[in-house]
């Protein structure tokens, strides 16, 4: 029987929020039996996904090959591809152990993620792809001081880029170890080659590519293993219902809302930054240059939220067959989970699961379809780690090459050459650091860093963002304020809240748990607004002559951004 | 964008016509998307109980379950609503405007 006692190491990837996070990660993870099946399915899929980054090398000579995959993606392979990005393997494993651990408070949590997208549709997709060309700094800087915003807006993309790296890195190492078998920093040192070479040989189009196949992939898998679940019990959702609650230490208390949201405030704030954070993550807001034109932006939006929608309720479906199916299986289970019988202990179910809640779907996957799909299931979770570290680093090596490099730096003055030579430099740059970090951080705590990210987008990108494209009074000075408060303030208010005060800096109350200076677990309700008040006191005060020709310029900026007249890539063909 | 194909295209009555539309059917189904994604945050926060009401006696399963899932179908529904009518009207409006300016 396999061995390994995890207790929630993996949250730090898998668990994208503090919220949800259950034990701090810590501690060693005791090394799986390597998994045959599981590494030849994998070595498939980089032998694939290689040939497609031969494949997309041979076509990416431009800036925009690089940069938008030439912007000739369709809406329906973008959706897919902003899909991937979506369906992480925090997602896929985090959502199911939570559905598994405490059933209804996952729905709640999937429900979050996924309401930021038609916001994204009706104020933002069409609009950035009339005014961008190859990163969102392009859109919030588009009639503003080129210097300042787009240094402005390439650290915050930097930052959020560097936090969501960490966490995946981490987590990538982990859940690799606990897969394959594989040594951490082994696992960390192949997620991080295999990214880089896929960034700077195939630029976009592989980067695209790799996220599509991924997409699939974890979509067929997902939905054969909700499939032959359901099936055991009939089709019928209640039935499925019923013996959860029966088999489940919770019993009734799973199907209805629990413990994860508590008081409105936090409820909200945490809502504020999954809905808005998405709308301000660079790599999400690069794919809408991918496509053609503003009708191929919109179609991917729709097809996205159509594939993460169904993938969440997929996510739900495993989790609560799991309860009953995994009951059933008491080899999945640590020794001390079992009565004299052999049967698990119903007290035992959650807690007494080897691997933590987080293996769940990896352990259903196991149960419905034997070692075969178990293996196929781990290589898709190793695939998914690579497909979002590839798109992260990509988003991070635009903002160095494009916006700090090629306008601030050279003034526009580059030409497109040394541009993409900047942008492989910075990718095997990045490539490195996150592999360096991943290594330094791996008995760190590093669950806070996603909820951070987000936060970050939301109260730095977003709002500068939003009032750039909707706000004809906003002048340089404005956005500057804003988008820099919006940024300190997440990230200190994130520092003394409980996740990083309490649980990284180890301040305890007279109980020993762990606690924050202040009350609040993400600071979006705080840092948001401030950002907005921010960028509107400042702007109206603003009466310099330079104000005066931003304002001057709202108007061409707003037919450009309405009927896409001059935008990139929608006249050129 | 040269200054008078500014002022062309701003008093362009399709063009008026556009932004206007666009704007308020695209604030509208935001609106529409917060206040069934907060109902749903808030109901959560004070009365969680309220979905934990069986949907008919005797059953397990509670209203909130399709309450739940019907929010995700929402979002979708959401989506295709804006792009129906954006592939439709809108489209169509900038199309008239471009072709008016050449």
């Amino acid at each position: 029987m396999k061995r390994f006692y995890l207790w929630g190491v993996l949250l730090a990837l898998l668990a994208p929020f503090a919220l949800v996070a259950g034990p701090a990660v810590t501690g060693e993870v005791e090394r799986q039996a390597i998994n045959v099946t599981a590494i030849i399915m994998f070595l498939v899929f980089v032998a694939g996904t290689l040939g497609i980054t031969y494949w997309a090398a041979k076509r990416t000579r431009s800036a925009k090959d690089f940069y938008t995959a030439g912007g000739g993606i369709t809406g329906f392979q973008n959706g897919l591809a902003i899909a991937g990005d979506f369906m992480s393997a925090a997602s896929f494993l985090g959502i199911s152990g939570l559905v598994f651990a405490s059933g209804y408070d996952g729905l709640i949590y999937s429900i979050g993620f996924l309401v930021g997208w038609p916001v994204i549709m009706f104020l933002i997709a069409e609009q950035i792809r009339n005014l961008g060309k190859f990163t969102f700094a392009d859109v919030s800087s588009y009639r503003f001081g080129q210097t300042q915003i787009r240094t402005m807006a390439a650290i915050s993309s930097l930052v959020v880029v560097a936090f969501y790296l960490i966490a995946q890195m981490v987590g990538a190492g982990k859940l690799i170890q606990l897969l394959f078998g594989l040594d951490y920093w082994m696992a960390v040192v192949a997620v991080g080659a295999l990214m880089m070479v896929y960034v700077i040989f195939g630029g976009m189009t592989a980067t695209t590519w790799v996220q599509i196949i991924k997409a699939v992939l974890l979509l067929a898998g997902a939905t054969f293993m909700a499939g032959v679940a359901l099936s055991t019990f009939g089709f019928s959702p209640e039935e499925m219902f019923r013996q959860a609650v029966e088999t489940h230490p919770k019993a009734l208390a799973i199907m209805s809302p629990g413990s994860l949201v508590t008081d409105p405030v936090n409820a909200i704030s945490l809502g504020l930054a999954l809905m808005f954070g998405t709308a301000g993550l660079p790599h999400i807001l690069m794919r809408f240059f991918t496509v053609p034109d503003a009708k191929e932006a919109r179609k991917s939006v729709f097809y996205a939220t159509g594939f993460i929608g169904y993938f969440y309720i997929l996510t739900f479906i495993i989790g609560f067959a799991a309860i009953v199916l995994l009951a059933q299986h008491p080899e999945f289970f640590k020794p001390e989970a079992l009565a004299a019988d052999g049967s698990v202990i119903k007290d035992q179910l959650v807690k007494g699961i080897n691997g933590g809640t987080n293996m769940v779907a990896i352990r259903l996957a196991e149960a419905v379809g034997g070692n075969l799909f178990l293996g196929f299931i781990s290589a898709v979770a190793f695939a998914t780690i690579l497909a979002v570290v590839a798109g992260l680093t990509l988003a991070g090596a635009s903002a160095i090459s494009h916006d700090l490099y090629a306008s601030v730096i050279a003034r526009g003055r580059s030409n497109e050459t040394t541009e993409i030579r900047i942008s492989k430099i910075a990718t095997f740059g990045l490539g490195l650091l996150a592999i360096m970090l991943g290594i330094a951080f791996e008995s760190q705590n590093v669950a806070f860093m996603v909820g951070l990210a987000f936060a970050i987008a939301a109260s730095a990108n977003f709002p500068v963002l939003i009032t750039s494209i909707f706000w004809g009074k906003m002048t340089t000075n404005g956005a500057l304020a804003g988008g820099v408060i919006g940024l300190i303030s997440a990230v200190v208010l994130t520092i003394l809240s409980k996740a990083v005060w309490g649980d990284v800096l180890g301040h305890v109350d007279a109980d020993g748990k762990s606690v924050g200076l202040i009350a609040l677990n993400n600071p979006a309700i705080i840092s948001m607004p401030l950002a907005f008040f921010f960028i509107w006191i400042v702007s109206l005060l603003d009466h310099s002559e330079q104000a005066k020709r931003e304002r001057h310029a709202f108007e061409a900026q707003r037919i450009r951004c309405e009927t896409g007249i001059g935008a990139e890539g929608a006249v050129d063909h | 964008m040269q200054q008078d194909s500014v002022d062309a295209i701003k008093a362009h009555p399709r063009y008026q016509e556009l932004v206007c539309s666009r704007k308020c059917f695209a604030w509208n189904l935001t609106v529409i998307m917060l206040v069934i994604y907060y109902g749903f945050i808030l109901t959560i926060a004070f009365a969680p109980s309220l979905l934990g009401t069986p949907i008919a006696e005797g059953a397990v399963t509670t209203i909130g379950m399709p309450i739940g899932v019907a929010i995700i179908i929402s979002a979708f529904v959401l989506t295709g609503i804006y792009v129906a009518k954006a592939n439709s009207r809108f489209d169509a409006l900038t199309k008239a405007i471009r072709e008016d300016l050449q």
